[in-house]
């Protein structure tokens, strides 16, 4: 009897779409962005252009002046002369055992951090995992000189269980590479738990998982990408090191040392920037490798 | 009948929060059970506790005859249906669905069998091999409840499964469920706030406010003979008719609750059936909302009652907004007494 009304409501006018994107607002916007991607495109991408042009020239074995003729000369050089092609290896599987280290400590700490830690306590492991980084980074380093030193913290305390300081040397940099990069690897890590529903763990409990079943089969594959985004933070700052090994490296020569020497005992830029080439070269391979995990996304 | 779930003095504080409030319930073997009630009544709570994610405060739960308390969640024989339905995004259909029995090391060709006859069980044949971000919302939610099911559980709790799911949807999803529930015999224990939703699949419905049972009841019970004033507002509409009209209308003490559409508008001065009243008024909105229309009666001395009619397409007058006096037609049988209603009075209604 009643028959139903047909006037469906006028829709009501959509607002316009973004107005920074607005025809008017093109001009604001590329005038806001024009700094940073100065920045970014000058300072920055420009300056690694500049290193790799740089490791395409020779040099004047006289003079040492830098001549400018393209050569592969210095490329050849790291691959013929044996000591170069250990050191850069050593380097990269320096870097590789650091992640590995610092994935394995992060790991539950992070999941500490994000789901087991009442807020208050989370907040004060947040803060004492930043704290470090704002010291200086050199200052640590020596910190842990002191450590490793003969008679020092690491023998003082290893004394009642026969441990010893490993002295200066590549251990000595490991460790202290992997002391400074954790942060890096515990707050992505952090991070990715954190998005991580309790519900799953819950549904897994439910479902008759213990504990570690869980951790193996729930979080450690949904935080695998977070793990991966770490790594590219603690492998690329590890290859590229050279304060920590001159400082408790003992005689041990990484890829940091050798760029370092190069520039200034030597004063061999050209060969210099064509042995800094290689970590870059290695984290383009590397970030190429893992574009699938969904790190990139996680950084 | 035998009880599958039972609480006895069941208590959760949270802080200074009374989540839930010395709560004995009973769960039969193979019921439909519901816990409706608004958000933070504490039903889901109560169910969380029963799954084994929170402990009690105090009290005990029994499943069967075993007392479950103090049991982590993996060594009750429950299985939940998440809200969000927690479905493991880095695996495939099929490997969410046989989770359970992986780490229960049931060995993989069983495993496979199991889980392809859940998926066949929520008509999901075939989705073994998608990714979870690749199924619709209803389609998680038969994942979520495969899963669940594969594990054989006594007893199958439900966290308000179908509140993400839009309405038509969801009323597809409800007749499924007590199909499903049917079919496979299990305990269901089911939480919603959407009283719809539980009278229509339920076999008996808990009501909760305030971390307290109001009622109990089968469904046409807690419709037709609500236990509180609560109970009458939340399952259903009613009008609510206090001490002083009721004294004043219908001539006995205490509080009662009517249906809408056990009320008819007529014209003022129709006669009058045995055990009816009428009671004058005017007409000050009329809703019309599909199958029925609603008529908002301002009655003589202030009350105003809704009443409901059915759109049948009969021959009746319109419903119209006037100052013309019009009549409320009640019948005593329909009046509800709520608590504060005297014995005598409860035996009239």
């Amino acid at each position: 009897m009643t028959s139903p009304a047909h006037t469906a409501p006028a829709r009501a006018k959509k607002p316009e779409r973004g107005s920074l994107l607005s025809r008017s607002g093109g001009l604001r916007t590329f005038v806001l962005l024009l700094p940073p991607m100065m920045w970014l495109g000058v300072a920055y991408l420009a300056a690694l252009a500049a290193l790799f042009i740089t490791s395409l020239w020779g040099q004047n074995d006289f003079t040492g002046d830098i001549e400018r003729i393209w050569t592969l000369d210095n490329y050849r050089q790291i691959w013929e002369i044996p000591v170069y092609r250990t050191i850069a290896f050593r380097t990269i599987g320096i870097a590789a055992l650091v992640t590995v280290i610092d994935a394995v400590l992060a790991f539950p700490i992070a999941l500490y951090m994000a789901k087991v830690a009442s807020p208050r306590v989370r907040r004060l492991l947040v803060i004492s995992v930043l704290m470090p980084l704002w010291a200086s980074y050199l200052v640590k380093a020596y910190a842990w000189r002191g450590m490793f030193s003969d008679g020092g913290v690491i023998d003082w305390l290893g004394k009642p269980f026969g441990i010893q300081s490993p002295g200066y040397g590549l251990a000595a940099t490991t460790i202290t590479l992997a002391y400074l990069w954790l942060p890096y690897m515990i707050l992505p890590v952090y991070a990715g738990l954190e998005r991580v529903p309790d519900s799953l763990f819950e549904a897994s409990g439910d479902l008759g998982a213990g504990a570690l079943t869980t951790i193996r089969r729930v979080v450690l594959p949904m935080a695998f990408p977070a793990i991966v985004a770490g790594s590219i933070f603690t492998f690329s700052l590890s290859l590229g090191d050279f304060i920590a090994v001159t400082i408790v490296g003992g005689a041990s020569q990484l890829i940091g040392t050798v760029v370092y020497t190069n520039v200034g005992v030597a004063n061999n830029l050209p060969f210099a920037a064509a042995y800094a080439t290689i970590p870059v070269v290695v984290m383009l391979v590397y970030l190429y490798a893992v574009r699938r995990t969904g790190a990139l996304e996680n950084l | 009948m035998t009880a599958e779930v039972t609480t006895q003095g069941l208590t959760k504080h949270f802080g200074e929060v009374h989540a839930v409030d010395d709560l004995d319930l009973e769960i039969a073997d193979g019921e439909f059970f519901s816990m409706l009630g608004p958000s933070g009544s504490g039903k889901t709570t109560v169910l969380r506790m029963v799954a084994g994610f929170e402990r009690p405060t105090k009290g005990r739960i029994l499943l069967g005859d075993a007392d479950v308390t103090d049991l982590p969640p993996y060594r009750r024989d429950v299985n939940t249906v998440f809200q969000d339905y927690a479905i493991f995004p880095h695996m495939d259909v099929i490997r969410n669905v046989e989770y359970g029995l992986r780490v229960k090391r049931v060995d993989r060709k069983e495993r496979r069998r199991r889980a392809e006859e859940a998926l066949a069980t929520v008509r999901l044949e075939g989705y073994g091999g998608r990714k979870p971000s690749q199924l619709s919302g209803g389609q998680r939610q038969r994942v979520a409840l495969a899963r669940a099911l594969v594990n054989r559980p006594k007893v199958l709790l439900l966290d308000e499964p179908l509140g993400a799911l839009d309405l038509k949807l969801r009323r597809e999803m409800q007749l499924e469920l007590k199909q499903i529930q049917r079919d496979v015999g299990i305990t269901f224990v089911f939480v919603t706030h959407d009283q719809e939703e539980a009278l229509s699949m339920s076999d008996r419905v808990a009501v909760f406010q305030d971390g307290r049972v109001e009622q109990v009841a089968t469904p046409v019970q807690l419709y037709e003979e609500p236990a509180s004033e609560f109970v009458a507002g939340f399952v259903g509409t009613s009008n609510r008719i206090g001490a002083a009209d009721a004294r004043r209308l219908l001539g006995t003490p205490g509080e009662y609750a009517v249906r809408p559409e056990r009320l008819r508008v007529v014209p003022a001065g129709a006669s009058v059936e045995r055990g009816e009243l009428m009671l004058p008024g005017r007409v000050r909105e009329v809703v019309y909302l599909g199958p029925t229309t609603h008529a908002m009666v301002e009655l003589d001395g202030g009350a105003t009652l809704t009443v409901s009619r059915p759109n049948a397409g009969g021959a009746e007058p319109p419903l119209e907004v006037s100052d013309r006096m019009v009549a409320v037609a009640l019948h005593r049988n329909s009046l509800i007494a709520l608590s504060g209603g005297t014995e005598e009075t409860e035996e009239t209604a």
